[in-house]
């Protein structure tokens, strides 16, 4: 099976997807030069202008006009080239895109995929950092998915286009060449909606996403090292939540580290440590701990260090729950 | 392409005599005459019944008749209509059934449940978003080689929100097969047309985007559509989009919950009711024997009958109960919503 790193999985599986007529790559940049990280490299000379489209600088119309295309019945891949860029698409995301199954009781939906490369790790600009998923997962009507490895990224790019519901597909800018993996050469999905097990273990369970799959992968090294056994979730999925297999996967070890990229406060950190309180309380041996961004800024890039969830924070936060 | 006029182009003027050359024969405009009587008389029943605490908020459109349904008479079945809380008789007129709009504004999600085949998106209720929905929409026919055409519909209010320049931006650089229809009834709220914008008209700020633009007589039914249907016929042949400013009147307040006489004088409305766009129709059909008092009897009466029937349908349909709020968010909902869903029904009427 061929070797693959994230950017380039997402453009096979991109590559797949406008294979059909009625799908349509839009956004800033994804044409000519194929997007800022060349994730739709190669794809305007293939599939052409008409489906593969440049448009101008206005994220609000780009979410705007790729709702529209969705109504009408086709299936719109929209790219913001960065999360921190997305927010004046909000408006039309959480007012139009996210409410039309409902407002129309069906009669009308919106089966896109907004494609936003986030986080931070890379020292860009400022707005170019920002983790801001909650803010979808929080918003009714919309799956809101992040994959942590080329396998999941093109299988899980492929079941967003397919899903008959809006998908924030978020793409962790740190991971894109950083992380190589097999990936199959043709078609396949991976289901939305589902966290996968990614280490089995026995002393604490590690629960995490997106780029903090580094981390947390470096993490369960880092603790064998030390003669701890960690489990590690991937939620892959934010909205809705894998709750089952989270409880289930804490249940085994009694003790969970939540990690996020995210700021602290409202997270989905949070979201998972309340569940686990209601749900599974009498597993629990320790209190959840939860090893987070900051409520700062993301700061620039001589400083970004002191913001980023790290190796560290994260064994010193298992440490913690085996105290 | 020359800038837009400033003068509103004018065929029927308002003591209903033809001041250009009609585009329509008699028995369409009778139709259009019908389907303005329709409009207002749903109009008023709905404010009458908003005043009884049967519908929520109203959002009257007295006086924008000629401007919707002359508009819309210039588009084909299968053509689509995006339009706002103000345009009832637009999306009426290209087949959302009465139901569903006094559903709406009884508040219940299943008004926006349009019939198959009737391509008319729910009203709009924040102001400028969907203008940009009518450009995708177009775009998407155009990708797939069909001559569908979207129409907008929006307000003099809805041009100063910064989605009215990206709507028509996209519009204009994709050539989309989109029609704007900006009524420009002279109020937004409580905001007069000065206070939106500085331009002389708003059929002019087409002129920066490359698209044509032109200003009507939004009372004059036969201006609007003779604008509309080119604007219809500009798209169908892939020129691109059209924005038609209709030049109207928001005779009624913003909606039942407002109270006009705090900033607008009696004086305006009445100098505005004198250029009643139905009646200068009237008009036009009586002094060609087209029309006589018992048919407008008939007429009104035949439309109220139909507006109660709508009316008790709507009522008579119990409202969504705790499951079905669920059942509107995904084609399948997940785990974490069904949970939810059992602890709704769970706590009953508690």
């Amino acid at each position: 099976m061929p070797e693959r790193n994230i950017a380039q999985a997402l453009n096979e599986a991109l590559d797949a997807a406008l294979a059909f007529d009625d799908v349509v790559l839009l956004g800033e940049d994804v044409g000519r030069t194929g997007g800022v990280f060349r994730v739709s490299d190669g794809l305007l000379d293939k599939h052409g202008a008409l489906r593969v489209i440049d448009t101008p600088v206005a994220e609000s119309g780009i979410i705007g006009a790729a709702f529209g295309m969705a109504v009408a019945g086709l299936r719109p891949i929209a790219e913001i080239q960065f999360m921190g860029f997305s927010y004046p698409a909000y408006d039309q995301i959480v007012s139009h895109v996210s409410r039309i199954r409902n407002r129309s009781r069906h009669r009308f939906t919106a089966p896109m995929v907004v494609r936003i490369p986030y986080g931070a790790g890379i020292g860009a600009a400022e707005h170019h950092s920002e983790s801001s998923e909650v803010i979808y997962a929080h918003t009714p009507g919309l799956k809101v998915v992040v994959p942590s490895n080329p396998y999941d990224a093109k299988g899980m790019l492929l079941a967003a286009v397919e899903d008959p519901d809006p998908v924030i597909f978020l793409e962790p800018i740190r991971l894109y060449r950083a992380v190589k993996g097999e990936v199959p050469a043709g078609d396949y999905t991976v289901p939305l909606g589902e966290a996968a097990m990614v280490a089995e273990g026995s002393d604490v369970t590690l629960i995490g996403y997106g780029a903090m799959m580094r981390e947390v992968r470096a993490s369960i090294g880092a603790l064998a090292e030390q003669g701890i056994s960690a489990a590690a979730v991937d939620l892959r999925s934010l909205a809705p939540l894998d709750l089952d297999l989270v409880v289930g996967a804490v249940e085994q070890t009694g003790r969970a580290v939540v990690v996020q990229e995210a700021p602290r406060t409202g997270g989905l950190a949070s979201e998972i440590a309340a569940t686990l309180q209601e749900r599974a309380l009498y597993s629990l041996r320790a209190p959840v701990e939860r090893v987070t961004g900051w409520d700062t800024v993301v700061p620039l890039r001589r400083a970004e260090q002191h913001y980023m969830p790290s190796v560290a924070r994260i064994v010193a936060a298992v440490h913690r729950t085996l105290a | 392409m020359s800038s837009p006029a400033q003068q509103p182009r004018s065929i029927l003027d308002a003591s209903g005599n033809l001041v250009g050359e009609n585009p329509l024969p008699l028995d369409r405009i009778r139709e259009l005459y019908a389907a303005m009587v329709a409009g207002r008389t749903y109009d008023r029943k709905c404010s009458a019944m908003q005043r009884q605490g049967r519908l929520a908020t109203y959002a009257q459109f007295e006086g924008q008749e000629a401007a919707q349904i002359g508009a819309v008479a210039a588009l084909g079945t299968e053509d689509w209509v995006v339009g706002t809380y103000r345009d009832a008789a637009a999306m009426w007129f290209q087949g959302y059934p009465w139901v569903n709009l006094i559903l709406g504004r009884t508040g219940d999600e299943r008004g926006g449940h349009a019939p198959a085949g009737v391509n008319v998106l729910p009203p709009s209720i924040t102001v400028g978003a969907h203008m940009i929905h009518a450009v995708g929409i177009g775009w998407a026919a155009q990708i797939r080689g069909e001559s569908t055409v979207a129409m907008t519909f929006f307000g003099d209010g809805a041009t100063s929100e910064g989605d009215f320049h990206e709507a028509m931006n996209f519009a204009g650089v994709y050539k989309t097969p989109t029609v704007f229809v900006c009524q420009n009834n002279g109020w937004a709220i409580s905001m007069p047309r000065e206070r939106q914008t500085a331009s002389a008209t708003i059929a002019q700020k087409a002129d920066a985007y490359g698209v044509p633009g032109e200003l009507v007589d939004g009372n004059d039914l036969l201006a609007v559509y003779a604008a509309a249907s080119e604007a219809v016929a500009r798209g169908r042949r892939g020129d691109g989009p059209t924005l038609i400013e209709a030049l109207t009147y928001r005779i009624g307040p913003h909606t039942t919950t407002d109270d006009a006489g705090r900033y607008r004088s009696d004086d305006a409305v009445a100098s505005w009711r004198a250029r009643d766009p139905i009646e200068r129709v009237r008009r036009f059909l009586e002094v060609r024997e087209a029309w006589t008092a018992e048919w407008q009897h008939d007429l009104e009466s035949a439309e109220a009958e139909r507006v109660e029937a709508a009316v008790a349908q709507a009522e008579a349909l119990a409202p969504l109960g705790p499951a079905e709020i669920f059942d509107g968010m995904f084609a399948a909902p997940p785990p974490t919503l069904l949970d939810q869903r059992r602890r709704a029904e769970g706590q009953g009427h508690a």
